[in-house]
């Protein structure tokens, strides 16, 4: 339990509040205010993961979002998440954290195996084998070697949650640049937001060692959160990483702050402007063995040191190449890490860093590299090349290496800012972007004063390339690039996609850079014209459950009830669903046995069905009539005010896209039915033409199909039933006839819309009366009509009523593709006076030809052998088969008592009484082709 | 994510819009040829620029609007009109 | 000692992989060729190998203004699949799958082709029906399908949410369909081109087409003009441009397909999943990270990005789907620029102008396409008419009004 590399003071940790945890199964104990790395390291845990390929050991290499070896399976009380970044995560009681990688154990793989053979897997060795007898063969295998975790198990404890905000100015990082811009516009009166993706603020200004260095960037510190606070424009969101950078500056951000109260945010901020204070990221430098656990960046021993008062190790050697790292180094060497050495790779130091290092006691080997490290499980010693060529040896239990900054311009480039390469700074800083946004601070590149950064160029050392990895996660080695240059892979991207370098979840932040860097050398070219493959959200990966928010479950998508939804209930409705309604779709429990008793109350008392989802749409105004002859297939002028008339809507390329009636109201006003599945898009699509295409046209649409519910009575005893409601005026067929309207009010003041229409072939009523209204009236009509044996009925017996009489149901009797000519309505186009929607379309060759599929009737010879909708109707034997058409329609119907159906057959007007052969997963029944309708041709039912 | 500027309305996020494609010459009568018909109702300009588009603030008050967009950088220009002068709200 | 295999690998391990040739030449652009392809996509590349290997013309150029397979070729979800409606579709995109089983071998690079099935799910007795005629018409065009039961679906895809908002009632698998690795598709083909003597120029863009009398006859590039017997162009969501250049217009509209990764994980999902209804599809990768696909943005686009809500909803719909993988982090997010036509099939053949050769208007499709639609257009420009697999793939089809309409028939587009 004891922390054997923990300082006994410093940091910024709380030392009263020790807290437990365990990794790998042991018991492990650290402070609040650690992160699980700090804790890990203070424990003296070296090797935390195995590489992806090679499997070799690896330890903690950074301290921020750029760590790519503990990426570690953890759970801190909401269940087990793979692929935490333990330089991330808070640590918190009780947390316990695993190594995903390892077999049998992470400190002893197995898949050792690959790294002592790796010479045979390089970049691509995948592309040059496997392919015999065939890649599924290995394939397998394969993937059970990939993958960095587990997929969580059971039900995910965590609720996610989306927030929008909008301010003047985002500024994304809180370290000392963002800060004091953030403070600078809060005071000019600017709605400010400021994310961190640290539990603290403060960034770098943390990292003060204890001396009058850390009591100046405190007092500042507090001073400006204190000042912030103050501000009610200023909000400050911690532990919330900006994730991406979209059009338009709107920003995504990940907000973990909640989470150990189970919740995730997920944030969408529209900012008038954005500042990105997002810092730069320290890179590692290329040498042999550099993947050691022990190798680390300097920046981020540091940050162990004096933030969390942990020693990464005893000692060290500094192998550096810039100026910033020696302040890192000396820290280090302040906080009780005994700085054994430092190597740099300049030849020159300033003489305040000579001084600094002679004050300290730590030799200095200037215009020296490190050639490789020593070790095989960890660091045990350095091997060194001095600038004289002399090759020699350093005892060492780490590294501390500096590859020089690295601005975090990740979000500027999502932003579509483009990067220009700073050759006094050996990096890609922002150069312009047409998004409003600024970068500050060292993500600008303005890691120090400019003349206290000076770096060697990027190189790797004199040794064997196939040691020095240049990703450390996905084992990519300097000798990869070689190979990928050799293959003539010498586009950035092409070296990237085969070495794979920079395409791990850290997505290159330590390896983008060395990686185009040996490139450049490779190819002979300056980085600047090699460039950088272009960023993409996310700047770190965001927990899928938060970006899906709460639209799971019953939240997915709204679900619509009927107004009298209740009263279906109480009827023993099923319900189904139909778009984003719940209708019955039949009442009973037997499906079959229930659709057979409601078709056999229609057909011989009455029905009563649920019609409110029916589309309704009012037009009116002096060009009403004129608009809609323009849209409906059907001639409009004609029909008298108080009538009612069947119309198809086409679309400009001539498909039947929606049916309905439509009610003449008065001359100038017009009452339009669409299928219920369209009710939305219909209206929607008419008011585009009306808008963008006929906007001379003087007329208003208003979409009414949620005022009204529809009581749908149908039967012989139909008029009986709706007789019982007093005030619904004379119903004789002389005074109200087939496709006739009526409007009133009934005696009880209700205001009613009735029309005679019929989608079941028997007499037929709709009436709409006010939604609010439609449970009590559908119980009333039950009540009254129980007399006349009246019964509700569902979509099913609907869908069988209607096939019996032939009916279309548009979307499925009709796709994309069918035509009027297809489903009998071709002499209604022939007869129609003047352009409608479609009709230039239907002149093309293609839609007059007779080898079109037409719509008609179909039985099977033998009653009783089912059909099935999508079944085939095909010619030709096996091996020559071709479909001919498919059945649209298909059930038993109960009042012919036989299987009965629809299909939609190439040349099938022709064709009628013809024997086909219907195809149906392998089985083959025979069919006769007969006209759509077997009940009631003359529709003599319906006219009653 | 696009921030659209409705003329009646105001600035608002894409998802309250729905796209009506580039604006398209006049819709052709009956009497045009096959080809000038195809050419109408399928070929488009789809350009690579500063294209001049329809939207319609479809959550929102439901009315069609046309405005210039550079489909390459997703800015827009700020000048768009759909012939309906913008509405003056009085305090 | 040149060729892929495991014992060439083993022998070049021993001298430290120095000796490996390159994968494709750089050679100087020439000032005339037979053909010139533009654009060194999949398609453009496997055009070019075909006309080498079974036509002898080998003077080809293959001209790309990036990189090679830069553009929706590297961009895709790798996804393959013949399970068309339309006969015409699905004998095309069926000879594809056949050629992708083998291609590995043909092109001497395993392109990891990865026949895990395709699976679609029905979420509704309608649907279902949708999907009967659907997977019966594939049957009857020869190709395999097979309807599986709710249960059969649960089996097969342990992890799947049968009961999520819409309730899952069945499917149908398309066994021989699923994934391989495209960038292994764009460079294969183009080892094996280079191979034959084809050259691929990189970093060259068309600026112009020179015509003369209705034909032809070369183009002028970013890097001076080359004269050509014949020109094909492949450019993906770039069709428009090089057609206006050309001086003709084509149905087409360019929008930004989105892809996005989850992180690796081990291997959880099998096959690949589609859901036409809720507008998702998934597949894991050999590295174990998640693909997922959706609807495309809904405004036309030639940003290589995509936006907010097409990532909600498509994560909201793997989520309502698999809700264990809510807690997985999506790693990243990006888009290619596909050309969708009206009716959703791509066209492929000849053009308004003489010896211009357009294949174009993927969609969503084209990564399927890429052996088939390589060896159809290299026929068709070698033989200056259509292949008989394309020939009703033609622009003549908006004008005739016999459009194939994949998405209206299946409720998939390609």
């Amino acid at each position: 339990m004891r922390q054997l590399f923990r300082n006994t003071s410093g940091g910024r940790i709380n030392r009263e509040r020790p807290l437990t945890f365990s990794f790998n199964g042991r018991t492990l104990q650290g402070f609040d205010g650690d992160t699980l790395a700090s804790a890990l390291l203070a424990n003296g845990v070296r090797t935390v993961n195995r590489s992806f390929k090679y499997h070799r050991p690896r330890g903690i290499l950074a301290a921020g979002v750029e760590e790519c070896n503990a990426l570690l399976t953890v759970d801190s009380g909401n269940g087990r998440v793979p692929l935490v970044r333990a330089t991330m995560i808070r640590l918190c009681e009780g947390l316990s954290a695993a190594s995903p990688s390892g077999f049998p154990h992470v400190r002893f793989d197995c898949g050792r195996v690959f790294d002592a053979t790796r010479r045979l897997w390089p970049a691509g060795f995948y592309n040059k084998m496997f392919k015999w007898p065939n890649w599924h063969v290995f394939e397998g295998a394969v993937r059970r070697m990939a993958g960095l975790g587990r997929v969580p198990e059971g039900q995910d404890a965590m609720r996610y949650r989306h927030m929008n905000a909008h301010c003047d100015v985002l500024v994304v990082g809180a370290g000392y640049s963002g800060l004091k811009r953030a403070l600078e516009e809060a005071r000019s009166g600017q709605d400010v937001i400021v994310a961190e993706q640290d539990f603290e603020p403060g960034g770098s200004l943390l990292l003060e060692k204890q001396d009058s260095g850390k009591a100046a960037a405190d007092g500042w510190l507090h001073a400006v959160l204190d000042e912030l606070r103050t501000y009610p424009n200023v909000r400050l969101l911690l532990e919330a990483t900006v994730s991406g950078y979209y059009d338009h500056n709107v920003l995504t951000v990940h907000d973990r702050s909640a989470m150990s109260n189970g919740i995730e945010t997920f944030c969408k901020i529209r900012a008038g402007r954005v500042v990105l204070a997002t810092g730069a990221i320290e890179q590692p430098l290329l040498f042999g063995n550099n993947d050691l656990p022990g190798v680390m960046l300097a920046g981020a021993m540091r940050h162990y040191a004096v933030r969390f008062g942990v020693r990464c190790a005893d000692n060290t050697v500094g192998v550096v190449n810039n100026d910033l790292a020696w302040g890192s180094l000396l820290d280090l060497h302040d906080s009780g890490v005994d700085v054994v050495a430092i190597v740099d790779s300049r030849g020159e130091i300033s003489n305040r860093q000579a001084a600094a290092a002679d004050q300290r006691g730590i030799p200095v080997h200037t215009g020296s590299v490190a050639v490789r490290a020593r070790g095989s499980g960890a660091v045990t010693g350095l091997e060194i090349l001095d600038s004289r060529g002399k090759r020699f040896g350093i005892q060492c239990r780490s590294v501390a290496m500096s590859g020089g900054m690295n601005p975090t311009v990740h979000l500027y480039s999502q932003a579509g800012g483009k990067l220009r390469y700073d050759e006094a700074l050996a990096c890609f800083v922002p150069a312009h972007c047409t998004q409003a946004v600024e970068v500050i601070g060292a993500a600008a590149g303005a890691f120090a004063a400019p003349d206290d950064y000076r770096i060697a160029p990027r190189t790797s050392a004199p040794f064997r390339s196939n040691t020095q990895w240049v990703d450390f996660l996905h084992d990519v080695l300097v000798s990869d690039i070689e190979l990928a240059v050799r293959e003539n892979y010498v586009s950035v991207e092409h070296m990237k996609r085969y070495t794979t370098a920079g395409m791990a979840v850290d997505q290159g932040k330590t390896s983008n850079l060395n990686a185009l860097s040996v490139l450049a050398r490779l190819t002979g070219q300056d980085p600047g014209n090699v460039g950088t493959t272009t960023f993409r959200p996310n700047f770190m990966p965001v927990t899928m459950g938060a970006i899906a928010g709460n639209r799971q479950g019953g939240f997915y998508r709204p679900t619509r009830h009927l107004p009298a939804h209740q009263w279906h209930v109480s009827q023993g409705a099923a319900f189904d669903s139909f778009g984003l309604w719940k209708r019955p779709a039949y009442y009973g429990v037997d499906m079959q046995q229930s659709i057979r008793a409601e078709v056999t109350a229609v057909r011989h008392k009455a029905g009563l069905f649920d019609g409110s989802p029916l589309g309704k749409i009012e037009v009116s105004g002096p060009d009403a009539a004129e608009f809609l002859s323009r849209v409906y297939v059907n001639t409009v002028a004609t029909l008298k005010p108080g009538k009612v008339r069947y119309g198809l809507m086409l679309n400009e390329n001539g498909a039947i896209i929606d049916d309905g009636v439509f009610v003449r109201l008065a001359d100038d006003h017009f009452l339009l039915n669409t299928t219920s599945a369209s009710a939305e898009r219909i209206a929607a699509w008419l008011e585009q033409w009306h808008q963008c295409e006929w906007p001379e046209l003087e007329l208003i649409m208003t979409p009414v199909a949620e005022q009204w519910a529809v009581a749908t009575i149908a039967g012989p005893k139909a008029r009986d039933v709706l007789s019982t409601l007093a005030g619904v005026g004379d119903l004789g067929t002389d005074i109200l006839p087939h496709m006739s309207f009526r409007q009133g009010r009934l005696a009880s003041g209700l205001p009613f819309r009735l029309q005679r229409v019929s989608f079941t072939g028997e007499l037929s009523y709709e009436l709409s009366i006010p939604a609010g209204q439609a449970a009590s009236c559908f119980a009333q009509l039950l009540a009254e009509g129980k007399h006349w044996g009246l019964q509700p009925f569902g979509i099913e017996a609907l869908d069988v009523l209607r096939t019996e009489k032939g009916f279309l149901h548009v979307g499925g009797d009709t796709d994309g593709t069918t035509n009027p000519y297809d489903v009998g309505f071709g002499r209604i186009v022939d007869n129609k006076q003047g352009d409608f929607i479609g009709l230039r379309s239907l002149l093309r060759e293609n839609h007059q030809k007779a080898s079109r599929r037409q719509l008609v009737g179909i039985e099977t010879l033998d009653p009783e052998a089912p059909l099935e909708q999508g079944a085939h109707v095909i010619c030709g034997t096996n091996g020559q088969r071709r479909s001919e058409g498919f059945v649209t329609s298909a059930c038993y119907s109960p009042t012919v008592e036989r299987h009965i159906g629809m299909a939609l057959i190439e040349n099938g007007f022709a064709r009628q009484g013809e024997e086909v052969r219907i195809y149906n997963m392998g089985h083959i029944v025979r069919a006769r082709i007969k006209p759509p309708c077997v009940y009631d041709p003359k529709g003599e039912k319906m006219h009653a | 994510m696009l921030r659209i500027t409705c003329p009646y309305c105001g600035i608002r996020d894409e998802d309250e819009f729905r796209f009506g494609g580039e604006v398209r010459e006049p819709r052709p009568g009956l009497e045009v040829g096959d080809t000038a018909w195809a050419d109408y109702l399928f070929n488009r300009n789809n350009i690579k620029g500063l294209q001049r588009e329809r939207w319609c603030h479809a959550d929102g008050c439901g009315q069609w609007f046309e405005l210039n967009r550079n489909t390459l950088t997703h800015e827009f220009d700020p000048v768009h009109s759909n012939g309906i002068p913008r509405p003056e709200f009085k305090g | 000692m040149n060729g892929y295999s495991f014992p060439n690998l083993v022998r070049h391990a021993l001298s430290g992989h120095r000796n490996w040739p390159v994968a494709w030449r750089s050679p100087e652009l020439k000032k005339s060729y037979d053909v010139v392809i533009i654009g060194a996509g999949g398609h453009g590349l496997a055009t070019a190998y075909y006309l080498a290997r079974d036509f002898g013309i080998r003077n080809v150029a293959v001209i790309d203004k990036g990189w090679l397979g830069g553009g929706n070729t590297g961009r895709n979800t790798q996804a393959t699949r013949s399970n068309y409606f339309w006969p015409q579709s699905s004998a095309f995109f069926d000879r594809s799958l056949q050629l992708y089983e083998g291609l590995g071998r043909e092109l001497d690079f395993n392109i990891m082709f990865s026949p895990r099935g395709v699976l679609t799910l029905a979420h509704s007795h309608h649907e279902l029906a949708g999907i009967r005629r659907w997977a019966n018409a594939i049957q009857i065009n020869g190709v395999d399908s097979e309807i599986l039961s709710r249960e059969q679906v649960q089996d097969l895809v342990p992890l799947l949410n049968l009961d999520c908002h819409y309730p899952v009632v069945g499917g149908f698998i398309q066994h021989r369909g699923g994934i391989s690795r495209h960038d292994a598709v764009a460079w294969g083909y183009a080892r094996a081109a280079s191979t034959l003597g084809v050259d691929i120029i990189q970093q060259c863009e068309v600026t112009g087409f020179e015509i003369a009398d209705g034909k032809v006859t070369g183009v002028s590039t970013s890097r001076g003009r080359i004269s050509a017997g014949k020109v094909s162009i492949a450019v993906a969501g770039h069709t428009s441009v090089l057609a206006e250049n050309a001086g003709f217009r084509v149905p087409v509209s360019s929008v930004a397909l989105q892809a996005m990764v989850s992180e690796p994980i081990k291997p959880c999902l099998g096959c690949l999943v589609l859901s036409p209804a809720i507008h998702v599809y998934v597949s894991q990768s050999d590295r174990g990270e998640l693909v997922i696909g959706g609807a495309a943005d809904g405004y036309t686009s030639y940003a290589q990005r995509g936006g907010i809500p097409a990532l909600e909803e498509n994560l909201a719909a793997l989520v309502e789907l698999f809700p264990v993988f809510s807690r997985l982090k999506l790693m990243r997010q990006w888009a290619g620029i596909v050309d969708i036509t009206p009716d959703t099939t791509p066209i492929m053949g000849l053009t308004p102008v003489k010896n211009l050769y357009l294949t174009g208007g993927w969609g969503t499709g084209g990564y399927k396409a890429i052996p088939a639609g390589g060896e159809t257009m290299a026929y068709t420009v070698a033989n200056d008419r259509p292949h008989p697999l394309i020939g009703d793939f033609s622009l003549e089809r908006f004008t005739s009004g016999a459009l194939i309409d994949e998405g209206a028939a299946s409720g998939v587009a390609h």
